[in-house]
């Protein structure tokens, strides 16, 4: 009888939801945030950007500062941002020394027939058209040299394809990454499995810090420099997709599924992404940065964040864990909800 | 190919051939090829002012950093204050509805349901299509089908009104991530554009084969011909797939199955394999009719008949076979293994083989010829080049470790509308000057045509062209607002959108010139370069033509 009692209720609250829900929205003065304080976007980012400052220890870690137009866009450039990852070099050769030319090459040689033709079969030039309807060695020439320009061009593509899914080696750190709308969340299993939620910053923070807006988050994924990373990626509800294009590095989170791929970056600095999956209203606001450290340094910011660095004893004291775990574990809107 | 020569008659010449029923019953319940192909192309143009209305309001709001635009019309359109996320959102139902006008009620329709049924059956000498009832149901169901999806717009998609999906329509964001009836209704409108493609496909196979006139092999059916009889196959084979997965989605939004849910043993990946199943023929289907009419615009002005004729035609057969199967292209990062993307990798470079051949055949037909450069012939010229440059960042985008990169930046924004908004618009615009005197009995004015031609070619390319450059600094697409590190581009690009729209101003002057004061025009305007059997009928043609069929030598 009680179980039957306990269904309804849970029945009952699963059809009043979605109407909760969306009395929410039609009263957005009501819950959660005050909208007249701040836009939904800046009050929601507030309280999880107060965090870190609060949460890390300053003695450990500090956040680096970007080197300009490293590892993020430069506005009026037309190439490829600067690439700091192996196969992020040979991606970008690839394409400039291979696949440009190409490109250019066949482009030119169609407009220069083009104009060609125009000029010299206009009616003015060539009153009388020849009849000629069929050349077969023409013909054969122009099916042939285009299957060997493509030969020529699948040969490094395809061996680059095979670097890329080169795995990881055992000894590799792991970084578990989930997106959420619209944030992203980094796990570090390897170190005591503390999570980092990761949400953009807003325009006045990401100025104070010397920062891109809508390219600098408040708490950013960590890795130690010229080492490959396994990251195992992954969502929470909808398909993100994970990507960071100074390291030739995109991967969908899709739920339900882990998606694994290995990223190294060979140089210290901060690395900018964005969220490449349609995932909703905010889909063009949940940036991802990418700090790259030495080993030290990146096992200080681990110690900062209450994780074990690896190989060492597990000596951390488990309450000072458990406090910067719930601090930097609360998702932004639970975050919101406490802090009203 | 080369041989068809009809009789040369002017078959109107019957007592009967010209009696049109009542306004009502011969534009509501029309039976007629030419009447039911003309209310697809005014359909298309409505559409298309539509979808290129909404672009407007896409490139406006991105012509520079931060929300300048979308919380107002947000406002406007909830009629109450609308949120930021209210405004993100209707960021997201413009690119859908931008997106899904394009393919399903602008492109599809101008040329298969247009130029298809007006043109197929003047081409090959029948009377009429083969199921002339069926050809009235089909344009009639894209009419609801255009509603349901304006009509989403203003019905609660999730965080805001309207479908907020992308024209993919991707589970899980378009299942449980958008609660409300706008994303049924916009399946449901696919449903019905689907249902509809698909007895269009049946009636010109059926046409295709079997009401060709006498004489007319399948060796020498015009080029047009072919490509709407590949194209007919490949809806064929493809919308059912399509209309089976958003089907699945149906039942995962409403009934609770869980076909693309992981929780309940489903794959949300499953959706993008049969959607791109559909999806990859889907862009060929748009472009194909296009390769048949500039075949026969470079033939008709450089008076000179196709080079490589059986060649071209077995092209768009290859082109349509390996349609089939590259589409995991459009996933490469989704997380597949590495020989499933080295073999999608590779297929889909072999394309570029038979669109080469497409291309060289089109220069060779030009080669020796003599050439004038009417408006329709500019149209067919800036195609060639544009969807060169369109096929090029294919290949590019082909190689699945080079896309690791490029993968939904506005590199593939600016690929797919170089072989779309400048290859297909191109073929369609092409068309459309080639055809406009023979569908209505007057010229339209050849100085505003190639105004037109240019500044709407010189304002796609500003448009488009930036955004390669977008794309590879990293910039994703269906983003509403960006870091000002993108700036510049997105500025120039914007500037490119208001210069093709005086361009497409001047084509509906052109359009309005030619019935207020156009010249009416003999059967053949275009002399004796335009060789199809078209050409052998008035301008406009008879209601009903062929009542004698011709013989083809």
């Amino acid at each position: 009888m009680t179980h039957f009692l306990k269904a309804w209720i849970l029945a009952i609250g699963l059809i009043l939801t979605p109407t909760a829900l969306s009395a929410q929205e039609a009263l957005p003065s009501a819950p959660v945030v005050d909208p007249a304080a701040a836009s939904e976007l800046e009050a929601a980012d507030a309280p999880a950007a107060a965090a870190p400052a609060s949460g890390l220890d300053t003695a450990l870690y500090t956040p680096m500062k970007p080197t300009p137009g490293i590892g993020m866009p430069v506005d009026g450039n037309i190439d490829f941002q600067e690439q700091f990852s192996p196969t992020g070099e040979t991606a970008h050769w690839i394409n400039n020394a291979i696949l440009v030319p190409m490109m250019f090459g066949v482009s030119l040689i169609v407009l220069f027939l083009l104009f060609w033709v125009v000029f010299r079969f206009r009616r003015g030039a060539n009153p009388e058209p020849s009849k000629t309807t069929h050349n077969t060695f023409i013909e054969i020439i122009w099916t042939v040299i285009p299957v060997l320009i493509l030969v020529v061009i699948a040969v490094p593509s395809i061996s680059l394809l095979a670097r890329q899914f080169e795995p990881a080696p055992e000894e590799a750190l792991t970084v578990k990454v989930t997106g959420y709308q619209w944030y992203w969340g980094y796990g570090y299993p390897d170190n005591g499995d503390f999570e980092v939620i990761s949400n953009m910053l807003p325009e006045e923070e990401a100025e104070a810090r010397g920062e891109p807006f809508q390219l600098a988050a408040d708490n950013r994924m960590v890795i130690p420099v010229g080492k490959p990373v396994k990251l195992l990626i992954t969502a929470a509800d909808v398909i993100h997709s994970f990507a960071i294009p100074s390291a030739w590095f995109k991967l969908d989170a899709v739920p339900g599924r882990i998606n694994e791929k290995v990223l190294q970056i060979d140089r210290e600095g901060v690395y900018y992404g964005q969220c490449s999956e349609l995932c909703g209203a905010r889909h063009s606001f949940m940036p991802i940065t990418v700090e790259v450290l030495s080993e030290e340094k990146f096992n200080n910011w681990v110690r900062a964040n209450g994780g074990t660095v690896k190989g060492e004893a597990e000596e951390p004291v488990v309450t000072e864990t458990a406090a910067v775990d719930t601090t930097s574990e609360i998702a932004p809107a639970d975050a919101a909800a406490a802090t009203n | 190919m080369t041989t068809i020569t009809a009789d040369g008659h002017i078959d109107d010449h019957a007592h009967d051939a010209d009696h049109k029923p009542a306004f009502f019953q011969r534009w509501f319940m029309s039976t007629n090829h030419k009447d039911i192909g003309t209310l697809y192309l005014i359909f298309a143009i409505v559409a298309g002012i539509i979808g290129g209305g909404i672009s407007g309001l896409m490139r406006l709001e991105l012509a520079e950093p931060g929300i300048q635009y979308l919380q107002a019309w947000a406002t406007m359109s909830n009629g109450s204050e609308a949120s930021m996320d209210q405004a993100y959102h209707l960021w997201n139902v413009l690119i859908t509805a931008h997106g899904l006008i394009m393919v399903f009620f602008m492109v599809m329709p101008a040329m298969i349901g247009g130029f298809g049924n007006w043109f197929v059956p003047l081409m090959i000498g029948a009377p009429d299509m083969a199921f002339p009832r069926m050809n009235n149901v089909s344009f009639w169901l894209l009419v609801p089908a255009l509603l349901l999806l304006l009509g989403s717009s203003f019905v609660p998609g999730g965080t805001g009104n309207g479908a907020g999906t992308g024209w993919t329509v991707y589970a899980p964001l378009s299942t449980s991530g958008s609660i409300g009836p706008a994303v049924d209704m916009a399946i449901l409108s696919l449903h019905l554009a689907g249902a509809s493609s698909i007895l269009g496909a049946i009636n010109f196979i059926t046409t295709i084969f079997n009401m060709r006139a006498p004489g007319m092999t399948l060796h020498k059916m015009p080029l047009f011909v072919w490509s709407v009889l590949v194209t007919a196959f490949l809806l064929l084979l493809s919308l059912p797939v399509l209309a089976a997965a958003i089907t699945m989605l149906l039942t995962d939004r409403n009934f609770g199955t869980t076909f693309y849910d992981a929780a309940g043993g489903g794959d949300p990946v499953l959706y993008q394999h049969l959607f791109w199943f559909f999806g990859h023929p889907e862009v060929y289907i748009m472009i194909l009719p296009g390769f048949g009419m500039i075949s026969h615009i470079i033939s008709t002005f450089s008076r000179k008949p196709i080079f490589g004729y059986l060649g071209m035609a077995y092209a768009m057969v290859a082109i349509g076979v390996v349609g089939f199967v590259v589409w995991a292209h459009h996933m490469f990062t989704t997380g597949m293994s590495v020989n499933v993307k080295m073999y999608f990798t590779a297929a889909t470079m072999v394309i570029a083989v038979p669109t080469g051949i497409k291309i060289f055949s089109w220069i060779a037909t030009m080669w020796g010829g003599s050439m004038t450069f009417k408006t329709p012939m500019m149209w067919a010229l800036g195609f060639i080049f544009m969807f060169t440059i369109g096929g090029v960042t294919g290949v590019v985008l082909a190689n699945g470790g080079i896309d690791d990169n490029l993968h939904d930046t506005y590199y593939v924004v600016a690929h797919f509308h170089y072989v779309l908004s400048l290859g297909a618009v191109f073929s369609i615009f092409a068309g459309f000057y080639y055809w406009f005197p023979k569908m209505s009995g007057r010229m339209y004015s050849e100085l505003l045509g190639q105004l037109h031609f240019w500044i709407f070619f010189i304002g796609v390319n500003i448009l488009f062209f930036p955004q390669h450059f977008l794309g590879q600094q990293g910039m994703p697409r269906r983003y509403a607002d960006y870091p000002e590190q993108f700036a510049y581009w997105n500025q120039i690009s914007s500037i490119g959108y208001a210069v093709m729209l005086v361009g497409v101003l001047i084509f509906f002057v052109n359009i309005a010139y030619a019935f207020v004061a156009g010249r009416r025009v003999e059967g053949n305007y275009w002399g004796e370069g335009a060789t199809t059997l078209e050409w052998t009928l008035s301008s406009p043609p008879p209601f009903h033509q062929f009542e004698t069929l011709p013989q083809i030598k």
